[in-house]
């Protein structure tokens, strides 16, 4: 199997990696570039632990494969922060208990600001379905949802 | 054990508040390490071969092909898990289990394991491993395992617990019976009796995150194990049996644990992982895929399960009786048994008699599940006490109070109860809005209780005071679910210090005595009272000192707002000590400031719930949403409010889980048809309401602060509540869990063609 | 194994061609990546064929659409196509999570050939058409003639298919696509229906095609459901044959996902109500 050489961006920062054809990016993470933000939960692309952006857009690292990001921007759980000032959305989800294992967590706050990115406002049906695809086991969701909501309404200044 | 149980009504300075969790950042930033992200140098990959069989006689293993193959480094079988479990049964199903000897028991059943450089090595030999199998007939469903003619998975099993012994062998490992009174009698003074048979099928516990563990065993019988579990000590005493170690030269470290609700309790892959790095001399880290999950580790029982209650024209029931089978995977279980003791729990009934069956058959062993086998003989008993009071003519809720237990009355499982919380929750439930609700067309609401033991069992804690006066808790009870928060808070409040300058941490097996599991809803309990118990030791300690600095008698100090004082103004005149003060002075005062406690935390407080579920069906298709659910439970105390309430609604999310769409799905063949989250619905987002909560604290005597556990009887009414629910909206008595649109359609179906023949 | 990337379509059909070993076409990779990591397929070459701009357009043209293979559920969304074939696109975008939205793509979604896809009831429905490029000539065949069983497809070795047309709309035309999953997002159809209608001035269907999914080993066009409401204002009895003609032609399987007894009456039920829409959506009343 001959490796692939890829060069990226990940969180804003350069990246070079060499991996096989068929890994996901999501091991190139974990495995060779130390960030293990994103988790695997199922690697199937239905959990939604793995999420990640490439070039802005909502995906399952676990769909993707590492030989593909030459030249993208990959932002992961890990650059989601400013420095020592969390996103509102990290903030609102400790102010809103709304973890327990925090397993699904990292998911959730990449796919929750992929949400309101595209939509500042939505309603709670909206927010329902907009984080359908990942998975929470402990939470039965209400306190998520609620923080995703105070977040949002945070961010638009309301 | 000195405490005060003379709590009711106490205030609380720091408990009950709501202070952000301590490992939030951590999670938030994606930097909390769980099982599968630490690494250690020159780790290898371990993997395991399963079998795709679900009953086979193993012939023969050949692994030379892959012991060949460049970059593995070990390969184990059963050969290399010498038996030393030295006649402990269980023990022995746990080995066997972790590793399949002689034959292969499921679907998923390890027969090997290989440790290479990297994954796609040990993939590949994996591939290599040649295994021979005689392919035996096989049984799945707990119903068929015990018909005569089943195939039979055991020669020696002997049903326990049957006069005389059978002789011949069945898959029936064991019967248990509870209960008091005469039921015969009972059922002839009742004037409406409904007797029905219920199904569930079987699911899993469905945490996000697979087992994982990173293992380093050296030759000289001393390692360390880095493992996602809810039982770190539990895991290194088992892993130590299992290997032949001396369990003190095993020190496990418990990483963040990616939920567990029952199913980290148990080792599965962990001791294949030692024994590989034992084997290869060098660190393995195994970390089981999601179809593994599925397969391989432990979910709850399947049961089939028969109910009959009777009760007088005016709502009193006379009799109650349930027989359940339960099936436990391949070995004995204690899954029929919990279902027989909790089954009327929440009843004060003269007449009762309940029958469990331990049965096995070719699935995965089961292991606990949240209120284990709690939800099942709910659902069969609560849908049967719906059915009886709309016969009778009474309120569903109504019904329930007057025959719910009170203090004083003797459960169907033996002990009489305290103060317990049942008809507490009944009557929150009857004066609650959603009970009044008005509901729209194909709308049906039902109600149901539920009922949980909780646990106490073995605890050890420490508490130390640093030289700036701030505490550490280590406890050895995992944090499931923000539990670390819950332990600083009663620290603080103990010591009358900020909850801001306390971390507790959970400590590895070589640094606390050892403790039992997260399992029973126990740690806010046991650990909990352990912290009160050491924060108060801790104050003993500081209170000497404090004498010592002022040069007055011990007791003539009192501890009080974080200081200590004066006992009164015989003692002298000295301005308060803090805490902080004492500490900075500790060096010259006698050292180290500190307080211990290790006990078996005895006193859980039984728990009790009721669930309220609306649900809104489509006629045409058999879909149901959830549209309205509310939770309302006691928890003795709520030590952190929304934790308390997290519990609540996660259960609650489960159990409709489990109700609506969960299941395994096993192929003629004996395979398991659904091993991954695509075709193993666990609710999604969009699936679910707001789950409303309301938390009842009717004080657990048996703790200091009144704690009960909180954990898993938020998991014991929804299947029951649902199943009412849709049974009042399809107009048809649902019986089988879960209740999928099919056989929601089915039900429909055939209650259609029946009309249509009567007329 | 290799990993390419060619930025043409004619590289990536000379890769296909050339290549002795088993080779697998890489557009979103939401079923390829889920058969790598199950250990189904194990490809010695991977096309990626994301790098190609052709594969990366929608056009608006004459005749009406063409929709590059590459394109994703979320462009699809946002394009000038959800305007004309509603049903068709909000098939396309009811494939997985918002995750998958960001990487899936229709081709993609079709050459699966998985009975139950989401979107290829909707574009066996809507008439689609997909242009398949190869080592021979061009050719454009209908979509349901793409697969042949399940996980089966016409395509032979060398060839792909570049892009879906469909159809220029004409006036008072409206199509739906409903698919039936337990849960409210996430599975697989159990049983799904697609319904494209053209209407005359008075309301009357004029032109209709319906298909099923999840019923048969392929995804079916079922003409005498069509049948059974072409002439007709959609009314109840018209509903009524449109369903009892999908029921009749249901031979599904009983699986994890459903029983045969479920999907024949709900791909009725589902044909009925998808009509309805698509009447609407055609300005029926």
């Amino acid at each position: 199997m001959a490796g692939v050489h890829v060069s990226t961006t990940v969180n804003g920062d350069p990246a070079e990696f060499v991996c096989d054809p068929d890994e996901p990016l999501l091991d190139v993470l974990r495995n060779r570039l130390g960030l293990t933000g994103a988790k695997e939960g199922c690697g199937t692309g239905d959990c939604g632990a793995c999420s990640v952006t490439v070039d802005g857009e909502l995906v399952c690292s676990c769909l993707v494969l590492g030989a593909e990001v030459e030249g993208r921007k990959i932002e992961t759980i890990e650059g989601m922060a400013d420095g020592d000032k969390l996103h509102p959305l990290q903030r609102k989800f400790i102010e809103h208990a709304a973890l327990q294992c925090g397993i699904c967590t990292p998911g959730f706050l990449i796919a929750a600001r992929a949400l309101l990115k595209k939509n500042a406002n939505p309603t709670e049906e909206e927010i329902r379905f907009g984080l359908a695809g990942n998975l929470c086991r402990c939470t039965g969701y209400d306190k998520i949802v609620r923080a995703v909501q105070d977040a949002a309404r945070e961010m638009r200044g309301a | 054990m000195a405490y005060d149980t003379n709590f009711t009504g106490q205030k609380f300075k720091v408990v009950g508040t709501r202070p952000l969790r301590p490992d939030g950042l951590d999670k938030v930033t994606g930097r909390a390490r769980y099982g599968a992200d630490v690494s250690a140098p020159g780790q290898l990959v371990g993997r395991v071969l399963r079998s795709p069989h679900a009953h086979a006689k193993i012939v023969k293993i050949d692994t030379s092909k892959a012991e060949k193959l460049p970059g593995v480094k070990a390969v184990i079988t059963s050969a290399d898990l010498p038996d030393l479990t030295n006649g402990d049964a269980g023990m022995y199903d746990i080995l066997v289990n972790c590793m399949a000897r002689g034959k292969a028991l499921y679907d998923g059943h390890a027969v090997a394991a290989v440790a290479a450089v990297d994954a796609a090595t040990a993939r590949k030999a994996l591939k290599l491993i040649n295994v021979e199998y005689k392919v035996l007939p096989h049984v799945t469903d707990v119903d068929e395992a015990v018909k005569p003619g089943a195939p039979v998975l055991h020669s020696k099993m002997f049903t326990d617990g049957v006069e005389p012994k059978p002789t011949k062998a069945s898959n029936v490992a064991k019967r248990t019976e509870f209960g008091h009174g005469d039921v015969e009698q009972g059922f002839k003074e009742a004037d409406v009796i409904v007797e029905r048979s219920f199904k569930t099928e079987q699911t899993h516990q469905g945490y996000i995150e697979p087992h994982a563990c990173l293992a380093n065993l050296g030759s000289d019988g001393q390692g360390e194990m880095w493992v996602c579990t809810q039982g770190h000590f539990v895991y290194r005493n088992t892993c130590a049996t299992l290997l032949g170690l001396d369990a003190a030269k095993l020190r496990v470290t418990a990483s963040e644990i990616g939920g567990g609700f029952g199913g980290k309790t148990h080792v599965w892959a962990e001791p294949l992982a030692l024994a590989l790095s034992r084997k290869a001399n060098r660190p393995v880290k195994l970390v089981m895929t999601r179809d593994e999950v599925f397969k391989a580790s432990g979910p709850t029982s399947s049961t089939s399960i028969d109910v009959k209650i009777g009760a007088t024209k005016d709502g009193r029931i006379t009799a109650a009786t349930a027989t359940l089978r339960y099936q436990g995977g391949p070995f004995l279980g204690m899954w029929a048994e919990l279902g027989a003791m909790t089954s009327y729990a929440c009843y004060d009934l003269k007449n009762v008699k309940t029958v469990g069956y331990e049965v096995v058959v070719n699935r995965p062993k089961v292991a606990a599940y949240r209120a284990p086998s709690a939800p099942m003989a709910a659902f069969a008993v609560e849908s049967v006490v719906d059915e009886l009071a709309h016969k009778i003519g009474m309120d569903a809720v109504a019904f329930r109070i007057k025959n719910a237990a009170k203090e004083g009355t003797k459960s169907s499982y033996g002990p009489t109860y305290g103060p317990i919380g049942i008809g507490p929750t009944l009557e929150a439930a009857k004066n609650h809005p959603h009970m009044k609700a008005p509901l729209k067309k194909n709308q049906g609401r039902g109600m149901a209780c539920g009922f949980w033991f909780n646990f106490g069992g073995q605890t050890s804690t420490s508490l130390n005071v640093t030289p700036d006066g701030s505490v550490n808790v280590s406890v050895g009870t995992i944090d499931v679910g923000g539990s670390r928060a819950s332990m600083a808070l009663i620290a603080a409040e103990e010591l009358g210090v900020p909850y801001e300058n306390v971390r507790c941490v959970v400590a590895d097996t070589s640094s606390l005595g050892h403790n039992d599991m997260s399992d029973g809803s126990r740690v806010t309990f046991s650990s909990g009272m352990n912290t009160v118990i050491a924060a108060r030791n801790a104050k003993k300690v500081l209170i000497q000192r404090a004498a010592k600095m002022w040069d007055i008698p011990e007791d003539a100090v009192t501890w009080e707002d974080g200081h200590a004082k004066p006992a009164g103004a015989n003692a002298g005149n000295f301005p308060p000590l803090s805490l902080k003060e004492i500490a900075a002075a500790a060096a010259n005062t006698g050292g180290p400031i500190a307080g211990h406690n290790e006990f078996v935390a005895d006193g859980a407080g039984v728990s009790f719930a009721t669930h309220i579920c609306d649900v809104e069906l489509d006629p045409e298709t058999g879909a149901t949403k959830i549209i309205r659910y509310t939770v309302i439970q006691d928890a003795g105390k709520a030590i952190h409010p929304s934790y308390v309430e997290g519990q609540y609604q996660g259960g609650a999310a489960q159990g409709i889980g489990w109700a609506l769409n969960e299941e395994y799905v096993y192929g003629k063949d004996g395979r398991l048809q659904n091993a991954g989250y695509l075709d193993y619905r666990i609710p999604v987002c969009s699936d679910l309401p707001m789950i409303d909560t309301v938390i009842l604290e009717i004080p657990n005597p048996n703790h200091p602060y009144g704690v009960r556990g909180v954990g898993e009887t938020s998991i014991v009414p929804p299947l029951a509540a649902i199943a009412n629910a849709v049974s009042n909206a399809a107009g048809v008595r649902m019986t089988h869990i879960p209740m999928s649109p099919p056989r929601i359609l089915k039900a429909l179906d055939d209650q259609a063609k029946a009309k249509a023949k009567a007329a | 194994m290799r990993y390419e990337a060619p930025s043409s379509t004619k590289a990536a059909v000379t890769l296909l061609t050339k290549e002795k070993g088993k080779s697998a076409i890489l557009a979103g990779g939401t079923d390829l990546l889920v058969r790598l990591k199950g250990g189904f397929v194990e490809p010695d070459l991977i096309v990626d064929i994301k790098r190609i701009p052709a594969m990366r357009e929608i056009k608006k043209t004459a005749s009406g659409f063409q929709v590059g293979a590459a394109v994703s559920g979320n462009e699809l969304g946002a394009s000038v196509v959800k305007k004309a074939w509603p049903g068709v696109v909000e098939a396309a975008n009811l494939i997985g999570s918002k995750q998958v939205q960001g990487r899936c793509t229709m081709v993609g979604n079709l050459c699966n050939a998985s009975p139950a896809a989401d979107s290829v009831p909707a574009l066996v429905a809507a008439g689609a058409h997909a242009v398949i490029v190869g080592p021979k000539k061009k050719r454009t065949v209908p979509v349901e003639k793409i697969a042949t069983g399940p996980g089966r497809t016409s395509l032979a070795k060398g060839e792909i298919v570049e892009s879906l047309l469909l159809p220029k709309r004409p006036a008072r035309a409206g199509d739906a696509y409903l698919r039936f999953i337990p849960r409210s997002e996430m599975d697989i159809a159990v049983v799904s229906a697609g319904v494209s209608l053209v209407l005359d001035a008075k309301g009357v269907v004029k032109e209709a095609r319906v298909a099923l999914g999840a019923v048969a080993p392929t995804v079916l066009l079922v003409a005498p459901a069509a049948k059974a409401i072409i002439g007709s204002k959609l009314d109840d009895a018209a509903l009524d044959k449109l369903a009892a003609a999908c029921s009749a032609a249901c031979s599904p399987i009983d699986d994890k996902r459903g029983t045969i007894e479920f999907r024949t009456k709900v791909a009725g039920v589902l044909a009925k109500r998808a009509a309805k829409i698509a009447y609407q959506r055609a300005g029926g009343k």
